[in-house]
């Protein structure tokens, strides 16, 4: 946003509340087995964590927290930890998507399947805030320049 | 619900309606919580009452406040 005088209340509710909604967007994530949630809804609270210094504070301020280009490589890194693991689990002997076969040894089917998803939705997580983040960056720099 | 949906889409100015689109939402994720849905709920409070209203206030930001029709 322009031209606009950053209120320190704004900030400062927005600095408290913020770290909050991240540890809970992590703990969504990394729950999201045997609780509702998962990888979407605990990226979508990532990046709404994100959004809110974003809205409450300055372009300036905002960039010290999270550049707006390490958006698409974030992305393109999530993307490619879901299909990587996929395609391990392919070339592992199984199916697409596998859990059971992924060769992680010291570990048997259940807890194989347990970590295959945990990574599945990290991937999924990264992604869904770094593109979220990043439409935002893309509707607010229409603005500026 | 119903009372916020018709105001969201009567009102003339549209941070009016995008705030009444965001506690439609938040209710619907209600609704879907207490019918046992807790998954669609959750997903329908985040994405729907956060980030949605965002972007929304973001697009008013870039043109009008007003409807013209």
């Amino acid at each position: 946003m322009k031209k606009r005088v950053a209120s320190p209340i704004v900030l400062l509710g927005s600095r408290l509340l913020s770290p909050y909604i991240m540890v809970f967007g992590l703990y969504v994530i990394f729950h999201g087995h045997y609780s509702p949630g998962g990888g979407f809804q605990g990226g979508t609270l990532l990046a709404a964590s994100l959004l809110l210094i974003r809205i409450s504070s300055g372009r300036r301020i905002s960039r010290i927290q999270f550049s707006d280009y390490l958006t698409t490589p974030l992305a393109v890194v999530g993307v490619l930890i879901y299909f990587g693991t996929g395609l391990v689990a392919l070339f592992a002997g199984g199916y697409f998507l596998d859990y059971g076969q992924l060769p992680i040894p010291g570990l048997d089917g259940a807890e194989l399947r347990y970590w295959g998803i945990l990574i599945i939705e990290l991937g999924i997580g990264l992604t869904v805030m770094a593109v979220l983040v990043s439409i935002f960056d893309d509707m607010v720099r229409g603005e500026d320049e | 619900m119903l009372t916020t949906a018709i105001i969201a889409l009567e009102a003339d100015d549209l941070l009016i309606a995008v705030v009444m689109l965001t506690i439609f939402s938040f209710l619907n994720a209600l609704l879907f919580t207490t019918m046992g849905a807790v998954d669609v709920g959750f997903t329908e409070a985040v994405v729907g009452a956060g980030v949605t209203g965002i972007l929304l206030v973001v697009a008013i930001y870039q043109t009008t406040y007003e409807t013209v029709d």
